[in-house]
Order: C-alpha cells, then structure tokens, then sequence
C-alpha cells in the first residue's frame, strides 16, 4: 500500500532521521530538541516497556486480574505526553501507562485497579498526578468528558488568553475501535461547536480485539476530523519526534483558543489486547512481524547512536526500567487488601440512610460469623 | 458439557434451521467472541450470518431492529453486563415500543445476549446485574438460563420469540458442567421450575444465584431444615404459578439475588407473593441481594455477592418467625 501523502514522520524504522514533506512543517521544532530532550523520550520509553513486561508476568502469576499492555504503543504516548504542558488536562483510556506516569500518576496506582482493590486508581485534583484522569474502560466516554472539560474553560476563560504559561488544553486519547462509539463522534460535535482547546489522540493499533480497523472505518480516521470541521493530522504512532511536534503545535493552537483538533497515530499493538486475549486466533504472525521491524524503541535507539549516545546511557536506561519493574513487584506483593465497609464510603457525597443501615447489616452480621466460627 | 458448549450448540441449531437468523457482536467471528460462546460458527455459516460488528452497542441494537424490520432474525452479543449501557436507549426507547406503537402489524424478534453477574474477579463495568432495568421496561422478555440444558433450549426458544428477548448469561456458570437432553425440551421459556424439593422454606433466585441456592439448601440440610429450590428462568414475565403453589406448602420465602435490593427484581416478586398468598405466609418474604453500592473492587467481591450463609442467614431469620 502506498504510505499516505499527509503521513508526517521523521525517523525512520532503520533510525533514520529523513522528513516526510508533510513534517517540514514541524521541522524547526524537532531541530531545536536538545540531547537532553531526546534522550528524555528514549528513557520514557524503555523504562514503561520494563515497566510493562513486569506487569504482565504479574497478571500471568495471578497477581492482577487482567493487563491491557502498552508494548509497542510506547512512542505515540511519549511524543503526545511530553508536548503537554504542565497546566494541560489528560484524559486517557485504560493503556495510556506511559502518559500517567510522566504527568506524575505513581505506576503502582495503575496496578491497584488491575489487581481489583479500586475502580479509580488516582486523584486527578491532587497536582502530583498531573491533572491526569482516571482510566475509562467503556470506550470512548472519556471523548465527552474531556470535551466538557474544555467547554468549561472555555467558558471560564481559561485558554486563548495569549499568555501560553497560564492557558490550558486538553488531550483526550482512544483508539481505533473506541471511533465507532456514538459518544466519540457526539464528542466531536460538541467540540467543535464550541471550539474546545482540545486534541483528540486516537492511537491506530490496527487492531480492537480481534477486529481489523476496516470494520471500523472504510476512509483513513484521521480524516473523519474534517467533517466535523476540524483540522487533523495523520502521524508515525511509531515516531515519537512526530507523536511530540505534531502533539505539540496542536495543544499550543488549542491553548491559543483555535479549537479542537485531532490526531491519529498509525501504531501497532505488539502484543496481545489484554492478557485474557489471545491474538494468534485471529491475525497473521507475519502482520506482528513486519511492525515489529517498525519499533518505536529500537528506532528511537538507532538514532539516537547515530548521534553518538553512549552505550553507558543505555545501560542507565535499561537499570532504570529493571528497577521500576522489580519496585512494582515488590510493591504489588505488599498491597493490602480492602476493608468491607470501603464499599459503601463513596457512594454517595452526602448521608444516605441505605448505606448506614447496609454498613450497620454488614458489621454486625461479620461479627456474628467471627462468633459462630469458634 | 458446560453452559458455555451449551449456548454454542443452541445457536448452531437455530443457525441451521432458519438462515433468518443472524448473529452479530463485537468480536464474535474469528475470535469466537471473548467468552467463545460463538466459537467456530462464522466458519461454518460464513460472514454475513455471524457478523463481526464495528465497536458500537447503540450501533448493534439499532442496526439490529432495522434487520428485524427487514425480516431478519438478530442475534445480538454484548460484550460484557456494563457494555449494554450506551445501547439502552436504542433497547427500551425502541426494540421495547416498535410492535406497539405499529399496533402489532410488526414483530421484533430480536435477542439481546449478555453475560452478567459477578465472580469471575474483573475489572470494573465487567461484572454488572443489570436485569431490574429490562424487567421494568414493559415490551421486553428477560430470561435467565442457570443450566446447560436451559441455556441449549431457552437460546432456540428466544430466538424462535416474535418477542425481543433479553438473554442474560451467567458468566460465572459457563464452564459449569451438567447434561443436555438434545431430544426434548423441559419446559417452555416462560416457566419456572422447582429445582429441589424441600418443605420447610422456600428458596427463590435465577442464574448464578441458583447454584449457591441449592449450595445452601445442603447445608441447611445437615442442620435439619428442608429448603425447596426455586430457579425462576424468565425474569418478566415471572411464572408465578409454581412459587405460590411452593409457598403455600412451606409458608416462608427468601429471594436471593446478585443485584442490589433497592427497587429490584426480588422486591417485585416478594411484594407479589405477599399479595397473593400472604395467608399462607408465616414470615415476610425475606431478600438476600448485592448491597445497594455499585460492584466493588474484586477483592471485596466476596463479601458484596451473597453467599450460601448470608442466605442461610437469612433461612434462619425466616425460621424465627
Ligand atoms: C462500550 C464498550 N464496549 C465494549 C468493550 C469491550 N472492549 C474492551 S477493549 C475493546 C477493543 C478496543 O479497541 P480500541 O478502541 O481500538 O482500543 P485498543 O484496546 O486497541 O487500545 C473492546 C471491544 C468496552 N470496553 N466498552
């Protein structure tokens, strides 16, 4: 298949640093990264996979209930994360691991929900987690709230300022599958109406489950955006320089009050869809094969070597992920579990009468069995 | 063989007797859906009789009526109990209300599979109750099958219903064993049926609920009590004949169920039992349910879903009357 005119990417597969015509537009701001900056990318990246592998295993051990991994997905996540600003919003989906980590979300919160000790996982007004949203596992629900989000600043004035140290923006990410929600096309429609400072990140892993992206859509995603009147821009998922320039110019137009505008990132799901699913019943190894020549990670290092990165930073890098990987383990072995009563703490803001009686039923009726059990 | 063999086996039936009949859902096709309920049948009936679907519940239902109207026979998989939410509106505001508002000239024999309930240790929005919402919309079948047999009959009963059918799967029983009679079937969808016989209370429930049911009725048992076992098996309409008539015998009943008690199915049936036989009765209708709090994380899962004891508990109370 020929690659899409509109295709913006930098690096190639091989590490090659060789600009589609449609990145020349992004081409001053990749050109201004610094060493530090890119290195940055690299580390996110290596450090979640270490991260992710560890995860999966755990789920394998029986630790979690279920993992949905990020492998392979590593570089869209990164570009988009790192081009938000600290005041911007994040509403993620449920394999974002990486954007919650770098807006400040501790790992081990993420683990909590998939081992079954919460539905939440993080504060999202709580600054340390970045105003980072919880996971949303119906797809495509989180599309509305983060454009509600932006509705709200908008309507308090929050963006389009012209000062770009106070104006926010939001990024909402889904996938693929998730684009045939009604909610996502709703989403769209109130976005552009009242021109939200939003970006919608839908990362293209080709794949919802079992179900090839054509069932989903017959015309390339990214340009359904034009038919709700807004500009969208089709990027190397697998490129993390294009993930964060194109990211980046997008959430600054927003900020600056140009409304919504969305993303697709063409990227692979390397892996299974969560650790319940088995992906050999349904796609080709050869498909896995040929995107696995396309890793963001090995890209990413390819290039950068050829900058003349030091075998001693990767070697940091990789100590780095193992070390993540062996503090969530030890830290997922020493969750506790949950007190009964949690469950009737947060249902309601306010006294209820229900959750009183129910909380009085349950104590008393564990203590009669506690008596009983002598 | 196990429920979830079951439900395949009744779905290849109805396949094969009616090419009317259409199966559609999320990742039902090469996958076999993620429960593999509909392994192996778009290999054998092609892609447009079992039909992966884009991924969109309100997309599903709605396409599903337009197929109905079209003279086809949908049979539509949800994913999982908290996915059939962005379809509601498409199942009560409109499969629910065509056939009246045509007047009858137009049937909706559309079935909506879910698989519900707790005990499998997921994730949130995988383990819902849902069924008080479909019972209270009038329009809607709601059955429940809590055996292989059931499931392989009820599957081929709604689908062959001029009605819309919701079909709830208890998720936790797919792998659960028991035998198929492929011969004859026991009872009509609409009927309830005495799953054990007992004379001192009478225990009423459906899918899940019904194995910790006769789980609890062994233990009371060895105690000296004599539980009778009630499995309802259509949700709306409820098939009241067989209940009153237990009830009667045992003049106690206790309602067990997943879902929350505030205004849900077991408050309907004990509200209609002390109606019409409340001079039989010698102890209010007692309900044992989920608490009124959405499904917990899984680790409390144990303690929200109620277990033989609670309903023993329960049992006892009813006795002390
Ligand atoms: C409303 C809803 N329907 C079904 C599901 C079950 N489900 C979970 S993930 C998934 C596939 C999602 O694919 P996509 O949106 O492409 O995201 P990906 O998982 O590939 O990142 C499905 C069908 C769900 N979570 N929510």
């Amino acid at each position: 298949m020929p690659e899409d005119p509109a295709l913006v990417r930098f690096l190639e597969a091989d590490g090659t640093f060789a600009p589609t015509p449609a990145a020349e537009r992004y081409r001053a701001a990749v050109d201004a990264l610094t060493d530090a900056d890119l290195e940055t990318f690299y580390r996110d990246m290596a450090v979640i996979r270490a991260f992710d592998v560890q995860a999966t295993n755990l789920q394998r051990q029986g630790q979690l209930a279920l993992w949905p991994p990020s492998y392979g997905q590593e570089a869209a996540q990164v570009g988009s994360a790192r081009a938000a600003r600290t005041q911007d919003h994040i509403f993620p989906s449920y394999r974002e691991h990486v954007v919650t980590k770098i807006r400040g979300v501790d790992p081990i919160d993420i683990i909590r929900v998939m081992r079954g000790l919460t539905h939440g996982g993080w504060d999202p007004t709580d600054p340390k987690n970045g105003n980072t949203h919880i996971y949303t596992l119906v797809l495509g629900s989180q599309t509305l709230h983060a454009t509600g989000f932006g509705m709200g600043l908008v309507f308090d004035g929050r963006c389009g300022t012209g000062d770009a140290d106070r104006d926010e923006a939001v990024i909402v990410y889904y996938g693929d599958g998730a684009s045939s929600q009604g909610d996502v096309h709703e989403a769209m429609v109130f976005a552009a109406s009242y021109r939200t400072p939003e970006v919608f990140f839908l990362q293209n892993n080709q794949w919802a489950i079992s179900v090839p992206v054509s069932t989903q859509s017959r015309s390339p995603l990214y340009k359904r955006g034009a038919g709700y009147g807004m500009p969208s821009t089709l990027i190397d998922g697998n490129d993390v320089l294009a993930s964060w320039a194109v990211t980046r110019a997008a959430l600054d137009d927003a900020r600056a009050g140009g409304g919504p505008q969305a993303i697709e990132a063409m990227t692979y799901r390397l892996g299974a869809h969560t650790t319940s699913d088995d992906p050999t019943k349904y796609r080709p190894s050869s498909e896995e094969e040929a995107w696995r020549r396309r890793d963001p990670l090995a890209r990413m290092r390819a290039f950068l070597l050829a900058r003349g990165a030091s075998e001693s930073f990767f070697a940091e890098v990789d100590a780095e992920g193992a070390a993540l990987a062996d503090d969530i383990r030890t830290r997922t072995n020493a969750l506790g579990g949950l007190e009964p009563d949690e469950m009737f703490a947060h249902v309601y803001s306010e006294p209820h009468p229900l959750m009183a009686e129910q909380r009085e039923w349950l104590a008393g009726y564990e203590a009669s069995l506690e008596g009983g059990a002598s | 063989m196990p429920l979830s063999r079951a439900i395949n086996a009744g779905l290849r039936a109805s396949l094969a007797g009616s090419d009317r009949v259409l199966l559609m859902g999320e990742d039902i096709g090469k996958l076999g859906g993620v429960f593999r309920i509909t392994e192996g049948l778009q290999a054998e009936f092609g892609e447009q009789r079992v039909i992966d679907s884009p991924l969109a519940e309100s997309g599903l239902v709605g396409t599903a009526i337009g197929l109905a109207l079209a003279g086809f026979r949908p049979v539509v998989e949800i994913q999982f109990d908290g996915f059939v939410f962005p379809a509601f509106d498409q199942i009560t505001s409109q499969l629910a209300k065509i056939t009246n508002r045509l007047e009858g000239a137009v049937q909706m024999p559309v079935v909506i599979r879910i698989p519900y309930g707790g005990h499998i240790g997921a994730i949130e929005h995988h383990q819902e109750s849902p069924e008080a919402y479909f019972t209270h919309t009038p329009g809607l079948r709601v059955v429940s099958p809590s055996t292989p047999n059931d499931g392989y009959w009820m599957i081929q009963d709604a689908i062959a219903s001029a009605d819309p059918v919701i079909f709830l799967e208890p998720k936790s029983k797919y792998w659960q064993k028991g035998e198929v009679d492929t011969s004859a079937r026991a009872l009509p969808l609409h009927a309830s049926r005495i799953v054990r016989r007992g004379t001192d209370v009478t225990l009423v429930g459906h899918g899940a609920m019904v194995t910790t049911m006769l789980q609890a009725a062994v233990l009371a048992e060895a105690e000296g009590t004599s539980i009778e076992v009630i499995d309802l098996r259509s949700l709306s309409p409820v098939d009241y004949g067989p209940i009153l008539e237990s009830v009667r015998r045992t003049g106690r009943m206790v309602y067990a169920q997943e879902a929350p008690g505030f205004t849900s199915l077991g408050s309907e049936v004990a509200a209609t039992v002390m109606e019409r036989a409340f001079y039989a009765l010698e102890a209010p209708v007692l309900r044992v349910s989920g608490f009124d709090a959405p499904f917990p994380p899984a680790k409390l899962e144990g303690v929200f879903l109620p277990d033989a004891d609670r309903i023993l508990e329960a049992v006892d109370r009813s006795l002390a009357y």
